[in-house]
């Protein structure tokens, strides 16, 4: 179960842009008419969008009005899945996998590293750079580990060396590609193979 | 080993291009409206011929999953919905079909949707995989301009359109009565079965729902014919399997093998061997980390397969296959992994939201050493506890690879444990406080 604390300081209003509007109408369409109750989901994505990455209260009372829900019909989904940001984010949002494919590869020291670089503590907007950082649990590419997510982009076969010029490449504004970090043609196996795992972080 | 011209996913790494064209090339769409000519019966029984089994970890025989369906539509639609919210540790294969192999998805639901007489189908994205959607809405879009999806889908008379629905970052929603919670706008909690999605899923109506590996194989499988499937493999284990090898081997990778290929094979070939050399091998999860674990010993000799792994009281469940090796803290290992199944239960059977957290606590207390004898006793009693006493399967997954730890590795969790408990004092904190909480307060 998702351990999520709403944000303290809520916008009094929100509304969908007009392109959000138009994306709304094309939404609809994918469900049966009587069920549009299905596009809360996805409309709950659009207002995590539009508004830098977090949704506010006032987005769910939208949202439920839009679909003629009770608001706590949006509020129970958006509490429960664990990618609907209820507080601020940072503008570089970094997730990292730490369940124990990643873990036997080395992800405690991706997390140490994010300590050090972004902040001490997981969901903390760091002053240099608007970074904020945290663990979560598998990302499903777990051959490519360790890896992390930053924003929507996964950046895979890392070590401590490249994880290091990523963060700092993100405090810097300027973000690396995303990818595999050991060169290598997706999950493909290596032609070069490590002999003691010497790789990996 | 597989030979190259029994391969049925050659773009594996994206090695000859995603497009829709190279796809042509490697024979997607040839003869589709011909396939879907000779009619719904002849397709379910060459899937049943062709013995394939689901590939979404519960190993169920997909052609007569198929046969569950209405065989005539009544007053509600049938649906077809792909399960493509793969997030069991260990697994990535669904990822590189998505994006690397979208046709064949593609292709495979049309047919799959024209033999449960459906004709809309929507499917389920892990929401992580952002870029993945984007991929296959592209591919969606370049089968809709060449007209086989849509009105009269690839000349075959059937219409048939194809939806994408993002998840939120639930594990739990590939469960397939949450996902169709989630379709529907609702908290991803599992449904009671029976009834079963067949007769009573998406929307009240008939719905079929199938992993994205297994609807992939199909347009090849019918190209081929059934026969030749069923020629691979071992019996009632058939056909080719995509295996995910992570962890501490040499070379990581996703591959396409065999069905019953040892797995000492699968990781000396492919995956470069263990770090440190076969000996070095502590353990490997064989099935993505709801399947228990299984000691040195037995993958000496193991084979790939769904019955072998049963045998030893073990699962194939999605082939993700996790190695461990001695230099690693195997209850560490085994404790994230409960960690993981407290954060994804969702809550609504009383026996996993709770014994969860339980079994991720006490095994936590044995990677800190500060279990006692009596608490082995209590992990194995809980795991106990939540098997067969939850609505999912997610009871299972939790507890089994708890009961494995416990099974295998009985002499290495008494070493860490004392006699008398550390703190014997007891201790102010309140009733039931949950430690996980105290300590993220920001989370």
């Amino acid at each position: 179960m998702s351990l999520k604390k709403v944000h303290d300081d809520q916008p009094k209003v929100f509304k969908f842009s007009d392109e959000n509007l138009k994306k709304v109408e094309e939404i609809l369409k994918r469900y049966p008419e009587k069920n549009k109750k299905s596009a809360v989901m996805p409309f709950l994505y659009l207002a995590q969008r539009q508004n830098d990455n977090w949704i506010p209260l006032a987005a769910m009372k939208y949202i439920a009005n839009l679909l003629s829900i009770p608001y706590i019909s949006v509020y129970e989904v958006a509490t429960f899945y664990t990618m609907y940001n209820l507080a601020p984010v940072g503008k570089h949002f970094i997730q990292v996998c730490t369940t124990t494919p990643c873990l036997i590869r080395g992800a405690d020291k991706i997390v140490n590293l994010c300590k050090e670089k972004i902040s001490p503590n997981e969901n903390e907007i760091s002053k240099k750079g608007n970074c904020s950082w945290m663990e979560v649990e598998c990302l499903g590419a777990c051959v490519s580990a360790p890896m992390i997510q930053i924003n929507d982009d996964y950046y895979e076969d890392l070590d401590e060396k490249s994880t290091k010029e990523i963060l700092d490449s993100l405090i810097q504004d300027k973000p690396l590609k995303p990818g595999s970090y050991r060169g290598r043609n997706n999950t493909a196996p290596e032609k070069k193979q490590s002999v003691n795992g010497e790789n990996h972080a | 080993m597989l030979k190259p011209e029994n391969k049925i996913f050659k773009n594996l790494y994206n090695d000859l291009g995603w497009e829709i064209e190279s796809a042509l090339k490697r024979d997607d769409w040839k003869d589709t409206k011909n396939i879907i000519s000779k009619g719904r019966e002849w397709i379910i029984n060459e899937v049943k011929t062709s013995e394939l089994r689901g590939r979404g970890g519960a190993g169920f025989s997909t052609g007569l999953k198929w046969s569950f369906a209405p065989k005539e539509v009544g007053s509600r639609p049938h649906y077809l919905v792909i399960n493509a919210d793969e997030s069991e540790p260990g697994t990535c294969k669904d990822r590189d079909i998505l994006r690397f192999e979208p046709q064949k998805l593609i292709e495979g639901c049309l047919i799959a949707g024209y033999s449960v007489n459906a004709h809309v189908c929507y499917i389920y994205i892990r929401g992580e995989y952002f870029r993945e959607g984007q991929r296959l809405q592209n591919a969606i879009n370049q089968a809709y301009e060449k007209k086989y999806l849509g009105k009269n889908a690839c000349g075959s008379g059937w219409d048939f359109d194809i939806h994408i629905h993002y998840g939120a970052g639930a594990y739990i929603c590939g469960e397939e009565t949450a996902l169709l919670e989630s379709i529907e706008g609702n908290k991803g909690q599992p449904r009671l079965k029976p009834p079963f999605p067949a007769l009573v899923g998406l929307y009240g109506c008939p719905t079929i729902v199938n992993n994205v590996e297994t609807i992939a194989v199909v347009p090849t499988i019918l190209r081929r014919g059934g026969k030749w499937f069923a020629s691979l493999g071992k019996p009632k284990n058939t056909g080719t399997k995509i295996f995910c090898i992570s962890g501490n081997v040499n070379s990581p990778c996703n591959v396409e093998e065999e069905m019953g290929i040892t797995l000492k094979e699968l990781i000396e070939k492919h995956a470069g061997g263990v770090v440190g050399g076969w000996e070095n091998l502590q353990a490997v999860i064989p099935g993505g980390s709801s399947m228990p674990l299984l000691p040195k010993k037995i993958c000496d000799t193991i084979t790939m397969d769904f019955d072998s792994l049963i045998e030893n009281k073990s699962g194939l469940g999605t082939a993700g296959i996790v190695v461990i090796n001695k230099d690693q803290d195997i209850v560490a290992c085994m404790a994230r992994i409960a960690r993981f199944y407290k954060h994804e239960s969702c809550g609504q059977c009383t026996p996993c939201r709770e014994g969860a957290g339980w079994m991720w606590r006490i095994l936590d207390r044995v990677v800190k050493r500060k279990a006692t004898f009596n608490d082995i006793e209590l992990l194995s009693d809980v795991t106990k506890q939540i098997e067969g006493h939850t609505i999912c399967a997610f009871g299972e997954g939790s507890a089994w690879p708890v009961q494995g730890l416990l099974r295998h590795f009985r002499k290495e969790i008494e070493s860490r444990c004392r006699e008398e408990p550390l703190i014997k004092k007891k201790s102010n904190n309140p009733y039931l406080v949950d430690q996980h909480l105290l300590e993220k307060r920001n989370a």
